[in-house]
């Protein structure tokens, strides 16, 4: 039992985390059709940013997170302003390999900043063990899990209540109808990805908390392909649900079977959701059939 | 002067070489491809075998990429396949490379049909992402499955005989993997002459269209996956033999973006497409160490970051090309052929 909630436990942050890095995810794609491959190069540079601000230039810790959100903001709008709009229109191989191309450009742009080799992060949520029904985790984990709820709340009140939300629904629902609406597709993909940035640079920041900055954190850009299918490729509350059920799944294979199937078992789900229902839990059911 | 191709016999337009420039530019490169191994330097050997190798593999990927339009992330898993199972063979049952290297063709064409099974109800990047899946289960189970692969362990390969000569050195391996590459442009560009070929392309163009016009897709994908992933099985399969060594290492997704990335820059759907991406992604990092070493001595920091400079440059010029040149360097060579063709009036 007390195995159980340790794992549990364990399962829900991890997945918190990669909540956070599928949420950035589901917003580009749910407002321009576009697949990230570059999002885990996110997380990274949102981590590095921060360890830069806080141990490198010593700022204090609230400064420095206002500072990297404001780095990936511009990032994201870089991004999609050189990058993807000339690729507006073209095929799909296109999108998918150019964020390909994107992702090893920003991670060879962090590795020549900061080098190849993982460093010790400068805590600024405090790590000590909380214990929890027999359970023993630390407090940066648990504090990952409410940032993710209040990233999920805010993105929820964002896309329901404020103007620029719910212009990004409408131009993810129908371009051409939002631009006769007057709203300004181009001014709504840079909204798209400034946002997705900055939810992947807090996740960074989280997760270099937690485990310490280095360039393996980019391999998140891949674990959040099973979170996003399962929970539906253009559902919020799908990327929470999918990475806390990932999460969760990952943890129990590692604890109960062992043997390194915990890294294979989120892509079988993800092999079994496609077939089985590809657009997901949560997703709307307009996928294309073959 | 003249004014671009007219053809006016359909034995002309469905010939494979329809000029005399055509035809002579072809005979100019076999001569060079002859000619080449004993000019070179043994380093020079090595580069020219790693782009046959990655020029079997780019034509693989482009028959299911380029050509049936199915997006294939999985690259890397299959050349894995491939290797595992030709190093397998010869290496506990003693079986001849060639044979090896066969049977490993077969078997990789029938994991990637297996494989290739998700691709009849998805498309698009959905399917990408199946076969992403698809590499990361296939390379899963190379590590993990410790009784036949040895898991993360490298698989040493004794080194291939051909009668009596052993066939270790770059220069009599260069023969075996360009005569294999010739074979595979060969048939690839005659494939597509064929009825599967064009099936394979209405498929790409519009799949609805094709099953109308009675191209039966269940069979059509799963055989453009097999008989892409026979190629790339041969590719895996060279790479265990020339090396005399497999390890998981060289078959890690960024195989599989390396692969996709030279069919990209080359150019889809074009077997001469696939030869200039393999070249160039190849030929790229090379020279980015020869100018590292040559400005080493001037800076002494480019040492350090050349692995950096590498990995930028990888995606760099994918993003480049995305936007100024889809259609890849074949577009350009084709270019720079019209210019001179109409000149001086190419309008």
């Amino acid at each position: 039992m007390d195995l159980f909630i340790q794992l549990t436990l364990t399962g829900l942050t991890n997945g918190a985390i990669l909540a956070l890095a599928a949420l950035g995810f589901v917003l580009i794609y749910k407002s321009s059709d576009i697949i990230n491959f570059a999002q885990g190069e996110f997380l990274l540079i949102g981590a590095y940013v921060t360890y830069a601000m806080i141990a490198q230039f010593g700022l204090v810790w609230p400064l420095a997170l206002v500072l990297t959100l404001a780095v990936a903001v511009a990032l994201g709008v870089v991004v999609e302003r050189l990058v993807l709009r000339p690729l507006i229109g073209e095929p799909i191989i296109s999108v998918i390999m150019v964020t390909i191309g994107l992702s090893s450009l920003l991670r060879a742009i962090v590795s020549t900043i900061w080098g190849n080799q993982p460093k010790a992060f400068p805590p600024f949520i405090p790590s000590q063990p909380i214990h929890i029904l027999g359970a023993t985790v630390g407090a940066d984990r648990l504090w990952a899990i409410v940032v993710a709820v209040a990233m999920l709340g805010l993105f929820n009140f964002f896309f329901k209540r404020s103007k620029e939300g719910i212009a990004m629904r409408a131009v993810a629902d129908d371009q051409q109808a939002a631009l006769s609406m007057g709203i300004s597709v181009k001014k709504i993909f840079a909204w798209a990805w400034s946002i997705a940035a900055m939810s992947a640079a807090v996740g960074g920041a989280l997760l270099a908390n937690i485990v310490g900055v280095g360039p393996e954190l980019s391999s998140f850009g891949l674990r959040v392909f099973p979170v996003v299918i399962l929970g539906g490729l253009d559902s919020i509350p799908g990327a929470v649900i999918g990475g806390l059920v990932i999460g969760l799944l990952e943890t129990y294979t590692g604890g109960y079977i062992g043997q390194g199937l915990n890294q294979v078992v989120p892509f079988i789900v993800l092999i079994i959701i496609l077939m089985v229902r590809p657009y997901g839990l949560f997703g709307q059911e307009i996928i294309e059939r073959v | 002067m003249q004014s671009g191709i007219f053809h006016t016999s359909y034995r002309a337009d469905m010939a494979l070489r329809r000029t005399h420039a055509e035809k002579i530019r072809l005979a100019l490169f076999l001569v060079f491809m002859l000619a080449f191994p004993f000019f070179a330097n043994r380093y020079y050997l090595t580069l020219a075998n790693q782009v046959g190798i990655a020029t079997i593999g780019a034509i693989g990927l482009n028959i299911l990429t380029g050509y049936t339009g199915q997006i294939s992330l999985g690259q890397g898993g299959f050349m894995a396949v491939g290797a595992y199972t030709a190093g397998l063979l010869t290496a506990r049952m003693g079986m001849p490379w060639y044979a090896s290297t066969l049977i490993a063709c077969l078997v990789t064409a029938a994991v990637g049909a297996v494989f290739g099974i998700p691709s009849l109800r998805l498309k698009g990047l959905y399917l990408a992402i199946a076969t992403l899946a698809a590499q990361e289960i296939i390379l899963w189970g190379v590590t993990h499955w410790d009784a036949l692969t040895g898991g993360v362990d490298a698989l040493v390969v004794p080194n291939p005989t051909l009668g009596e000569m052993v066939m270790n050195t770059d220069f009599r391996f260069y023969w075996v993997i360009w005569a294999v590459a010739g074979i595979t442009a060969l048939t690839t560009v005659n494939l597509f002459r064929t009825r599967y070929g064009r099936a394979f392309v209405a498929i790409r163009d519009q799949d609805i269209a094709a099953e109308v016009m009675g191209v039966n897709l269940f069979r059509y994908k799963l055989l453009a996956f097999a008989v892409s992933s026979f190629w790339v099985g041969m590719a895996g399969a060279l790479t265990a033999h020339y090396r005399s060594i497999v390890t998981w290492e060289r078959f890690t997704v960024d195989v599989s973006v390396l692969y996709l990335a030279m069919i990209i820059i080359g150019g889809l759907g074009s077997v001469s497409g696939s030869f200039f991406g393999a070249a160039f992604m190849t030929l790229l990092p090379a020279v980015l160490t020869n100018m590292g070493r040559a400005l080493k001595s001037t800076f002494p920091f480019v040492d350090a970051i050349l692995p950096f400079v590498q990995q930028a440059a990888f995606g760099l010029v994918i993003i480049l090309f995305l936007i100024f040149e889809p259609e890849g360097l074949r577009k350009i060579w084709k270019d720079i052929k019209d210019y001179f063709r109409l000149w001086p009036f190419s309008y």
